[in-house]
C-alpha cells in the first residue's frame, strides 16, 4: 500500500467485518534522540479468531474469506512494518472462548528513520471513510505524538449531540469531521 | 476551531429538513473496499462520490455505500451501480476523475459511460 493510512483502513475493516461495536485505533509517535517510531493499534470487540485462525493469518495462503483465496490485509501490514525493522503483534480472544470479553487488537511497530518506512498519509481521509461507511459502528481514534495528543475523535461523543434521527454519514456530519480532524492537526503543528 | 457546538447547530438545521432529506435511494453506488480495492485506490473514488453527488444536488436519489471484495481483484477498484429496473452496470479501473465524469454523466443524466465498464476491459 502506498500509505500506512491506506493499511489503517483495512485492519479496521476487518473489525467491522468481525462485528464489533467500538472499534479503537491509536497511532503513538515517538520522537527523540534515541528513537523515532510509530505504533499502530487497531483493537475492537468483534468476534476475535480461534487459535487456528490466529496462527495462519499472517501468511497470505490463509482466509476465511470466499471471493477470492488469500487474505491479504495482515499480511501486507506485516510486511510494511518487519521492512524498517519493526514488528506485528496480533492478540484475539474468540468468542467461543472468551463470552463476554472477545476481540482482537492488531499492533504494528514502525522505525521512521528507515529507508524502506511507508509515510502515514491521509489519516483523515481513512478516518472519515470509515464513518461514512459504518455509521452505527463507534470509532475512537486518537494520535499522539511523544504523549501529546494531536488529534481525537471519539464517535460516542458525536452521537450524543446528533441523537438518533442524524446519521453520522449525513453530508454535513462528514464534512464536519473532516475539517474538525483537519484543524487538530494544523492547531498541533503550531503549537 | 471547529466545536461541538458547531454540530449542535448542525443538528438543529438538519432536524428541520428531515422530511425533505429522506431520499427514496432510487440509485444505489456501490464501491468495493476489501484489501484489493483500497490498495488499487477505491479509497478517493468512494469519496469522491460522496462529495459530487452533494455537489449535483443527488443525495436525494442515490445512496453511496461500501462492500467487502467483489471478486474480480484485477478490475480494482471496482463500482456497481444498481438502479432499479435496469441491469447493474460494473465500472472497472476507476480513478476519482473517472467518479466524477460517472456521477454527471450516468447519475445525472443517465448515460453510462461504457469505456468505463468491466465489457470495455473485457473486450
Ligand atoms: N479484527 C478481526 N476480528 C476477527 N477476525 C479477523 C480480524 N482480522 C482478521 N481476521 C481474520 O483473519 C482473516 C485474514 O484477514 P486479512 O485481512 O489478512 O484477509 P481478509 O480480510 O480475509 O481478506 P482481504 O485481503 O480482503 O483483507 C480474515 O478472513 C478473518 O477471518
Ligand atoms: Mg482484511
Amino acid at each position: 500500500m502506498k500509505e500506512l493510512s491506506l493499511n489503517i483502513l483495512d485492519i479496521a475493516e476487518n473489525s467491522v467485518k468481525a462485528k464489533a461495536t467500538v472499534v479503537k485505533i491509536l497511532i503513538d509517535e515517538t520522537e527523540n534522540e534515541k528513537e523515532n517510531t510509530l505504533k499502530i493499534t487497531i483493537s475492537d470487540n468483534g468476534c476475535g479468531m480461534t487459535e487456528e485462525v490466529l496462527k495462519n493469518v499472517t501468511d497470505p495462503f490463509y482466509t476465511t474469506r470466499t471471493t477470492r483465496k488469500v487474505g491479504l490485509g495482515l499480511p501486507f501490514l506485516k510486511l510494511a512494518a518487519e521492512q524498517t525493522g519493526g514488528n506485528l503483534k496480533i492478540v484475539s480472544k474468540s468468542k467461543e472462548e472468551e463470552k463476554t470479553n472477545h476481540g482482537t487488537a492488531v499492533t504494528a511497530c514502525f522505525n521512521k528513520n528507515h529507508i524502506d518506512f511507508t509515510p502515514l498519509g491521509d489519516i483523515v481521509s481513512t478516518v472519515v471513510t470509515l464513518i461514512q461507511g459504518h455509521p452505527e459502528t463507534d470509532f475512537i481514534f486518537i494520535h499522539t505524538k511523544n504523549k501529546k495528543e494531536s488529534a481525537v475523535l471519539k464517535t460516542e461523543e458525536l452521537r450524543k449531540i446528533l441523537g438518533k434521527d442524524i446519521p453520522l454519514n449525513s453530508f454535513e456530519v462528514i464534512t464536519w469531521i473532516k475539517d474538525f480532524l483537519t484543524e487538530s492537526y494544523k492547531e498541533a503543528v503550531d503549537k | 476551531m471547529k466545536s461541538l457546538a458547531e454540530l449542535q447547530a448542525i443538528k438543529e438545521k438538519m432536524q428541520n429538513k428531515v422530511v425533505l432529506r429522506e431520499g427514496t435511494g432510487d440509485i444505489r453506488v456501490v464501491v468495493g473496499m476489501a484489501t484489493c480495492g483500497i490498495a488499487a485506490g477505491a479509497r478517493p473514488v468512494l469519496n469522491t462520490f460522496v462529495e459530487e453527488v452533494q455537489n449535483q444536488n443527488l443525495s436525494k436519489k442515490v445512496t453511496v455505500s461500501q462492500t467487502g471484495c467483489i471478486g474480480i481483484c484485477q478490475y480494482e477498484p471496482v463500482v456497481e451501480i444498481f438502479e432499479a429496473g435496469k441491469e447493474k452496470v460494473t465500472y472497472v479501473k476507476m480513478t476519482a476523475e473517472k467518479a466524477k465524469k460517472v456521477v454527471e454523466q450516468h447519475l445525472k443524466n443517465g448515460r453510462v459511460i461504457s469505456e468505463y465498464t468491466i465489457a470495455a476491459h473485457k473486450a
